[in-house]
């Protein structure tokens, strides 16, 4: 079965046939967009990716707006922020959206990581697909942080000495690689000049990056809630009109909360003592990274020892690339599988929890349970996950996506596990 | 093509061989430039000494100045201080190097080894953190010394590390006394 004649592109005016014979670019956009066949039965939760997508249009549209107004020197980036605030003719708007973009970015992201855990979409045949995506988090963490660096508050610049500081760490040449990340002998003006030069960069990587997440998907296909793969024309529907109406619902909703953030709560998700400048002779009493950087620094201070926690914080994230390795069961999704569906959830909470700790102070009882934590943080995806697939005796597969569909009643038939 | 099989390398591998290893040396040739532009540059080299004026700086007062863009604590220690750092001994500490840049590499970190000034009153310490680069607080801390409060590390009234994330005592730059002025740097 073709699966791409699925309603193939034939251009049907003189120029549209002109340009397909030199640039057959409307026939791509048809076929990966619009023809494309994806599984009947994708939810909600496969709203994400498109809202990742626009995601990152906001934050380049409003970014390069904001740099229309920003200086990057150490002496005037506090306040040409404070001025694109009062003075800028809605440069209080363009702010708010993209500050609190950043977080609507990283809660799509984290949704969408889960998404995929749960799911098993790592898996045979679409690891390619899950280390990009990996890549593309990595790629976000940096922009992020670099972007967080440029109000030059005292968060701004006690996240910047810290994170640069984690390369100090490495033996030897940490000393040396954290002046040159300064250009200097502390976080200084030059600090900030390089940081707004990458954080402007690091954005259309993140879109090249995910023109190939994209290819990486189109090839296998989607994978979808049943974990099972296409096996007809009955199994699938055209992206257009099916999914683009699902996904603009899915995004609606989403630009609501967004929306609420900009309008009602625009610095809930921010700290108060980022509106105070820069001082590098003084540290905040309590400095906390934003939100969604909580549970890798509840990790990092999880270990008495600086090169160690530096470990700790990079192999959270580094841990995640070789999860198409690390699960040893067959059938992909969770719905099929009683006991890994109960430990993702406990991973949920794990790293809930971390969050939680992170934004506390590291001591006493809450130093006790980020270790705790931290150890099955590690835990579930180095012993846990390996080891399911040997235990664990996964439900009856149903025979194919449309079956449950088209028959309500008999789903679930007699399709031995892994035989899909 | 026809490809002659001999033992002998052929005139082919070696252009082949000159030709990547010219071409490699011209990328590393241009890729060093485009680092070593991320190293502090000459206006950042030039402002590495900062002269401070201590007369005024009574026992149990300290001041915080600027140099290379960083705090340096200059404190003028309490007799009690002194005491304190000096009865601890060198077993008690994590990190038993003085970490002064005055001294020769694998001087013992006692406390005469991190004191200066006329008579050993005086601790002239880097005021970051060596654990992330914190800026610590001075009278603070389990030890009586300085309290980092960023992950928890605790200094002494000599600026030795004891417990918390921190592997090193606060650093001691390059110190020149002369009559009241000090030269840090
Ligand atoms: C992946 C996409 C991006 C993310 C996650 C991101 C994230 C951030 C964050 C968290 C801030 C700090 C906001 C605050 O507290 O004020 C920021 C500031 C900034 N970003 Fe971005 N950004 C992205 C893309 C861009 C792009 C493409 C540009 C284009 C030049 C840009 C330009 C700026 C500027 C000028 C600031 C400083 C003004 C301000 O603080 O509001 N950003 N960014
Ligand atoms: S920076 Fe001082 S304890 Fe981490």
């Amino acid at each position: 079965m073709d699966l791409h004649a699925l309603t193939p592109y034939t251009p049907r005016s003189r120029p549209a046939r002109w340009l397909e014979r030199r640039l057959p670019i409307v026939g791509l956009v048809h076929s990966s967009f619009i023809a494309y066949p994806t599984p009947r039965n994708l939810n909600y939760w496969w709203t994400f990716g498109g809202i990742l997508t626009f995601m990152l249009a906001v934050q380049i549209v409003t970014g390069v707006v904001l740099a229309m107004h920003y200086v990057p020197d150490a002496t005037l980036a506090f306040d040409s922020v404070e001025s694109i605030m009062r003075d800028v003719n809605y440069g209080w708007l363009i702010r708010y959206i993209h500050s609190n973009g950043a977080s609507m970015f990283f809660i799509a992201v984290y949704i969408h990581m889960f998404r995929g855990l749960y799911y098993g979409s790592y898996k045979e045949p679409r690891e390619v697909l899950w280390i990009l995506g990996v890549i593309l988090f990595l790629l976000m963490v940096a922009t992020a942080f670099l972007g967080y660096v440029l109000p030059w508050g005292q968060m701004s610049f006690w996240a910047a000495t810290v994170i640069t500081n984690l390369f100090s760490a490495i033996p030897v040449i940490g000393e040396p690689i954290t002046t040159w990340l300064w250009g200097g002998f502390s976080v200084d003006s030059p600090t900030l000049n390089r940081f707004f030069s990458l954080h402007y960069l690091l954005p259309f990587m993140i879109a090249g990056v995910v023109v190939l997440h994209i290819w990486a998907l189109h090839v296998p296909g989607n994978n979808n809630p049943l974990g099972i793969q296409v096996k007809s024309r009955q199994d699938v529907l055209p992206f257009h009109p099916y999914y683009t109406s699902k996904d603009g619902f899915g995004l609606a909703l989403f630009i609501l909360l967004f929306a609420w953030f900009v309008f009602y709560q625009p610095n809930y998700l921010a700290h108060p003592d980022n509106y105070i400048p820069a001082d590098p002779l003084q540290t905040p009493a309590h400095i906390v990274p934003e939100w969604y950087f909580l549970p890798f620094y509840a990790i990092l201070r999880a270990i008495p020892d600086k090169l160690g926690g530096v470990i700790a914080f990079g192999g959270a994230i580094a841990v995640l690339f070789f999860v198409p390795w690390l699960d040893t069961s067959k059938v992909r999704s969770a719905r099929f599988r009683p006991l890994y569906r109960q430990f993702f959830w406990i991973l949920v909470a794990t790293c809930i929890g971390l969050g939680y700790l992170g934004s506390q102070a590291p001591e006493g009882g809450y130093l006790l349970a980020s270790r705790i934590l931290t150890a099955y943080y590690f835990a579930h995806f180095l012993i846990i996950m390996p080891l399911l697939g040997f235990i664990e005796k996964p439900k009856p597969l149903p025979t194919s996506i449309s079956q449950p569909v088209l028959t309500p009643g008999a789903a679930a038939a007699q399709a031995p596990p892994g035989a899909h | 093509m026809e490809e002659t099989k001999t033992a002998e390398p052929s005139r082919r591998d070696f252009l082949y061989v000159a030709t990547v290893s010219v071409g490699a040396i011209g990328v590393a040739l241009v890729a060093w430039p485009l680092i070593h532009q991320m190293n502090p540059d000459a206006a950042a080299l030039a402002l590495a000494t900062t002269e401070v004026d201590i007369s005024g700086i009574e026992p149990g007062m300290a001041v915080t100045v600027k140099w290379r863009g960083k705090p340096v604590f200059i404190r003028n220690r309490t007799d009690a201080e002194i005491a304190e750092a000096r009865a601890v001994p060198l077993a008690d500490l994590k990190d038993r190097d003085a970490r002064n840049a005055n001294l020769d590499g694998g001087a013992d970190a006692t406390d005469e080894n991190r004191a200066s000034g006329p008579d050993g009153r005086f601790l002239v310490m880097v005021g970051v953190c060596t654990h992330l680069g914190c800026v610590p607080l001075g009278e603070a801390g389990n030890f009586g010394g300085w309290f980092c409060p960023c992950h928890g590390s605790h200094y002494d009234t000599a600026g030795r590390i004891r417990t918390g994330p921190a592997p090193q005592n606060l650093e001691i730059p390059v110190l020149d006394f002369s009559d009241s002025m000090l030269r840090i740097g």
